[in-house]
């Protein structure tokens, strides 16, 4: 079953580190190919901590590993790293100020237990031949 | 390097003493020679054309972080105003305050070839040294501000003289400066808390020194090391009713000392945009002209000199050290508001401002920058300016000649005030019939600002060994003209050379010159306890490390270094 | 044998720290230490030894496959694309110093490109409001030394910009601040009870998307006017205590971040957050500052103002600078497919632009130059490695408070690497010589 929650996005130093240290690098998925959820809404959905989900809004799709809050609660409201993964499903619209709307996206959260959390490159490699689920 | 004579022109020139009688000049290698070292010049017919030398300009804000601000936040100040790109000339914009490339060329076409930068943040050093790297043709130089710096607080409060003059000299050095500057003295120190320092006895916040103090005390540090400029100061309570009697008490206080520089200044302080200081009244509905108490103090005293300020009813863009000012101006327009404080140092603010020919108090302000050019004894210790872009920008300097040199023209826009008849009452410039000459002119913008500078062996006039800097504009100054044809003239040198290069020629920019900074290296006698104090505040206040913070060779591609020795 | 380089200067984040300490080898070809910089300072100075490092550019070919090049056949390429295209998009300059930000404003104005940094997805909207209605500000050391009241709005600097706190905002003892954090009061406002707001005296849970709302309330709560109960998620005695405690202080400072430029409401948001610092000075001294992310996207603003007059968003292909956000903007030019290339340089796009951005790169023309390997570059159909700015070469760069500060080589770059500056020149001899100018 599909929870709603409201997505922001932003930095967190592990992004900032393995940003560094490359994002071709498997940390760098570790670090930003996550999503948190307040403990409320892991209940919501059903899921066990560590679980991989599917995260859909109407700009795009994305799987990520669903991991707890680490600077909660925030009951409703859900957090992925900056970066490509949570670039899947950011509100891309700027409204005529030049800036998408990356925080305050509505989106779904369901279980994805079976599909792969991508790496970046090859999830942009992926995205850009049509070639993501 | 090519020759250059420029045959027949109607010369203007204070330094040889030429008042538009038919003279040819000689350049060569880059300077001012007799004709007879020429071999085989270009020639230049100036013939019932304007010659001169080019133009300096002793005090605009043209380069570095509050410049900057004001470009940045105003969008509105590029529209209807970009040129693209022709030929060597890169696009520029920008009216009030105009991009770099557009600040030298339009400098260059007014003639002018040095013009210097009146508040440098000694923090910001970089900063204002990259904008003027970036700015082609111009000669410049940049004042560090000093009158709200805790170390010349410090010092200054127990009169350190000695101490004071050596860090000076120090940061002159980490800046890659060119003069002692000081900005509301203590006043933009009061304004970290959100305070000011009104008149000169009006104590400063914690640090326990008044106005007078650090005012006095720069002087006499300035006149110990003997540096090239005098202190350049703004008064306290800029802009205000009735702030002429602070205007006074600021300039006595360089009476009873004496000029010791070996550059051939005579003045101990330079007072600047004297405009924005000469009002009478105590508020803005009585506001008046004091022009002649601050000109009969100017006349009977040699050791100072002031420059302009003048208004030029424009939509501009205010920009000063002066925080507090800035705060007080935004409270009175309601306009955008930046402002910029900075550590240990200083502070500044951006407003945009909209001098309005149908508001009674901008008019005034009108006529008082014109008096006190009209009502100087001396032209060489009076100077043209309009404090670009707070009084408005540079580019209306033309205009202003035309105002100064025609009564008929300032009749004009005496018809153009809505409030002419209130402001004719509340000014003195009605009764003044003086028209000025260029002779004068040539004074106020040439030989009087490279005098006080201290560099009028470089710049200023045509005598032989002096910088080959001189322009040529297609007036006829012995037939008769309308006034607008001076600012038609002024506006558009038909010739300039800058240090022996054309740099604009049949009015089309053809060089962007050879560019230099100007800064002063003032040897002084080691003083541990000021080094000592320098390393202190680096390690405990300042967020930059002392390594981090001289300005290094490659921000200055083609300095020019003034050597000074105070170690006597 | 080894040597310690001082007062190095770190090139992450808006920050700029320049105090970090750096061994290399005596040869000056190893890094081996870093000390005083933050995780993510170290790891990018360590990086730069990555054994794996790219150090040739390289072409992707139609199978996909990237192919190594020569410098010269990539400037070639680069300039190529460049005078052939319309309107080309050079964007980034945020990762990189002015020097080169120089450069690449003189290859702009030649091909008539879009110059964009990375302002536009960060801190454009604060620059917008900053058009509208200005900004009172300062050093950061006139915090250090003043400040007693400290708000942190919508930004996280405990993950962001690690050593803030500690160097300028909370901690620090300053000139008037001699008990440090002591004598200050720290105020949060984010969605999330974030490791900033586990430090603050007082943290606003706000409700993600209304900080217009609470900004206003603010300014309503300083005049003593009425509330309703709850603004924003905040009950009305908490937004009355906390503007009186900003109101009580001798020096207060709001540092805002992506939490108020992101969200809906964008450049209005920072409108009433100045608005609020504005209204602060009528009572008290008071500063707003951005928390500027890249180390030198302040920069790349500064240069483009004195060069063109707009800090970011800047449209040149008129063979003038025209400037309008939302319109000029890197996103909403892709998107709406106004460009015909795309150049980046310093910035990581292809991990930070919305995917239907990335995708736009991804079908035109493109080119990458960038010492890391990135979503970016695998998107692009050239990668240009190039040396890294603070750590191989040193040059210009202008922390968040627009302080500039020259940041320094500490290491040689790999045996026959390009600097930026170095690259772009000869793109712009090249241009020049396509464009006939």
């Amino acid at each position: 079953m599909a929870i709603s929650v409201n997505l922001i996005t932003g930095r967190t130093i592990q992004q900032g580190v393995s940003m560094e240290a490359g994002k071709e690098k498997p940390a760098y998925t570790t670090a930003c190919g996550i999503i948190e959820l307040d403990p409320v809404d892991f209940k919501r959905l059903g899921a066990y901590r560590n679980t991989h989900v599917r995260v859909t809004s109407d700009y795009g799709s994305v799987v990520v590993k669903a991991v707890e809050a680490t600077q909660g609660p925030h009951p409703g409201v859900a957090y992925i790293p900056m970066g490509p993964w949570a670039n899947m499903v950011v509100n891309p619209n700027t409204y005529s100020t030049g800036m998408p709307t990356f925080k305050g996206t509505p989106v779904q959260v369901e279980v994805a237990k079976n599909e792969p959390v991508l790496g970046s490159l090859e999830l942009v490699r992926k995205g850009c031949r049509g070639e993501l689920a | 390097m090519a020759e250059f004579l420029i045959k027949n022109g109607f010369v203007f020139d204070p330094v040889l003493g030429i008042k538009g009688d038919k003279a040819d000049i000689a350049i060569k290698d880059g300077k001012i020679v007799e004709t007879t070292a020429l071999s085989s010049p270009k020639i230049i017919d100036a013939s019932g054309k304007t010659v001169m030398a080019g133009g300096v300009d002793v005090h605009a804000h043209v380069a570095g972080p509050k410049v900057n601000i004001g470009r940045n936040f105003r969008p509105e100040d590029k529209l209807f105003t970009y040129k693209p790109g022709h030929g060597i000339e890169r696009m520029q914009g920008g009216f009030s305050v105009p991009t770099t490339l557009r600040t030298g060329y339009n400098y260059a076409r007014m003639g002018y070839t040095t013009v210097m930068e009146a508040a440098m943040p000694p923090l910001y050093a970089r900063h204002t040294h990259e904008e003027m790297r970036d700015t082609p043709i111009l000669d410049q130089g940049a004042y560090p501000v000093f009158g709200n710096n805790w170390f010349v607080l410090e010092y200054l409060k127990n009169h350190e003289i000695e101490n004071t003059a050596a860090y000076i000299a120090w940061l002159l050095r980490a800046t890659k400066g060119y003069a002692v500057k000081v900005v509301n003295p203590g006043g933009t120190e009061a304004w970290g808390w959100g305070l000011n320092c009104d008149n000169v006895h009006d104590p400063v916040p914690y640090f326990d020194i008044t106005p007078a103090q650090i005012v006095k005390g720069l002087i006499e540090a300035n006149e110990y090391l003997g540096l090239p400029h005098s202190m350049h100061v703004h008064a306290n309570n800029l802009g205000n009713p009735g702030n002429y009697t602070t205007t006074l008490d600021t300039f006595k206080l360089s009476e009873g000392i004496k000029p010791n520089s070996k550059f051939g200044r005579d003045q101990v302080m330079h007072h600047t945009h004297v405009q924005f200081h000469s009002y009478g009244g105590d508020s803005w509905a009585n506001v008046e002209s004091r022009a002649k108490d601050i000109m009969a103090y100017v006349n009977s005293h040699d050791n100072l000199t002031i420059d302009m300020g003048q208004v030029t009813l424009d939509e501009t863009t205010t920009m000063t050290a002066d925080g507090p000012f800035e705060h007080h101006l935004t409270e009175l327009n309601h306009l955008k508001w930046a402002n910029a404080d900075v550590e240990l140092e200083t502070g500044s603010g951006v407003v945009p401002y909209v001098y309005s020919p149908n508001i009674k108090v901008c008019a005034i302000q009108w006529c008082i920058g014109l008096e006190l050019a009209l009502l100087a004894k001396d032209p060489m210790r009076v100077f043209m300016t309009t404090d670009h872009p707070n009084a408005g920008p540079f580019i209306r300097y033309p205009r202003i000649m035309k105002w100064l040199m025609s009564e008929e023209a300032r009749k004009q826009q005496f018809d153009a005030f809505k409030h002419k008849d209130k402001v004719i009452e509340a000014t003195n410039l009605a009764g003044i019939d003086r028209e000025l000459d260029l002779y004068e002119i040539a004074q106020m913008t040439r030989a009087g600002p490279a005098k006080s500078l201290g560099l009028s062996h470089m710049y200023g006039g045509l005598a032989p060994g002096l910088e080959g800097d001189v322009a040529v504009f297609d007036f006829n100054p012995n037939e008769p003209y309308a006034p607008d044809a001076i600012e038609t003239a002024f506006s558009n040198a038909e010739c300039l050379f800058k240090a022996g290069v054309q740099v604009i020629d049949d009015h089309e920019i053809v060089s962007n010159g050879n560019k230099r900074t100007l800064w002063v290296n003032t040897k002084v006698n080691e003083n541990p306890q000021v080094m000592r104090d320098v390393k202190e505040k680096f390690l405990r206040y300042y967020t930059v490390t002392l390594n981090n913070y001289e300005v290094s060779g490659h921000y200055l591609p083609n300095p020019y270094v003034i050597e000074v020795d105070a170690t006597q | 044998m080894t040597k310690t380089v001082t007062d190095v200067i770190c090139p992450f984040c808006g920050t700029l720290c320049d105090d970090l300490e750096v061994v290399v080898s005596d040869d000056n070809k190893q890094l081996l230490e870093v000390y005083n910089a933050c995780a993510i300072g170290a790891e990018k100075f360590l990086h730069s030894q990555a054994k794996d490092r790219i150090t040739r550019p390289r072409m992707r070919q139609e199978d996909g496959s990237w192919k190594e090049i020569s410098y010269d056949e990539a400037i070639e390429y680069t300039a190529k694309m460049l005078a052939d295209a319309k309107k080309p998009l050079m964007y980034g300059w945020s990762s990189t110093n002015c020097e080169a930000q120089s450069v690449g404003s003189e290859i702009g104005e030649a091909v008539g490109a879009v110059m964009d940094n990375t302002a536009t997805v960060c801190h454009g909207t604060s620059l917008i409001a900053v058009q509208d209605i200005g900004i009172p500000s300062c050093t950061l050391g006139e915090v250090k030394n003043r400040a007693d009241r400290i708000l942190f709005w919508g930004c996280n600097p405990a993950h962001a910009h690690p050593r803030h706190m500690s160097r300028y905002s909370i901690f620090p003892r300053g000139f008037f601040t001699g008990k440090g954090h002591a004598s200050r009061k720290v105020i949060v406002v984010d969605p999330r009870p974030t490791d900033t707001a586990s430090i603050a005296d007082v943290h606003l849970q706000i409700e993600q998307g209304r900080d217009y709302e609470l900004l206003d309330a603010l300014r309503v709560a300083f005049k003593g006017e009425k509330l309703p109960d709850v603004v924003a998620g905040i009950p009305k005695a908490k937004i009355y205590e906390v503007a009186e405690t900003l109101k009580s202080g001798r020096f207060a400072i709001i540092f805002f971040g992506m939490g108020v430029t992101q969200s809906i409401g964008k450049n209005h948001n920072i409108d009433a957050a100045i608005a609020v610092t504005r209204d602060l000075n009528e009572y008290t001294k008071a500063a707003i500052m951005p928390m500027r992310g890249h180390y030198n996207v302040t920069g790349s603003g500064q240069v483009w103002g004195w060069l063109f007059g707009f800090p970011y968003a800047v449209d040149l292909s008129r063979g003038f600078a025209r400037y309008n956000p939302g319109e000029t903007t890197s996103n909403d030019l892709l998107r709406r497919d106004e460009v015909d290339a795309v150049f980046v340089l310093g910035s990581d796009p292809g991990a930070h632009f919305p995917f239907s951005s990335v995708k736009k790169i991804y079908d035109l023309p493109s080119v990458a130059i960038d010492p890391h390997e990135t979503p970016t570059t695998e998107v692009c159909k050239v990668h240009v490695p190039v040396a890294f700015v603070g750590v191989e070469i040193g040059g210009c760069a202008y922390r968040m408070d627009n302080v500039p500060i020259e940041t320094r080589k500490v290491v040689d770059a790999p045996e026959g690497m390009m600097t930026d500056e170095e690259f772009l020149t000869h793109v712009l001899a090249r241009v020049k010589e396509l464009k006939g100018v």
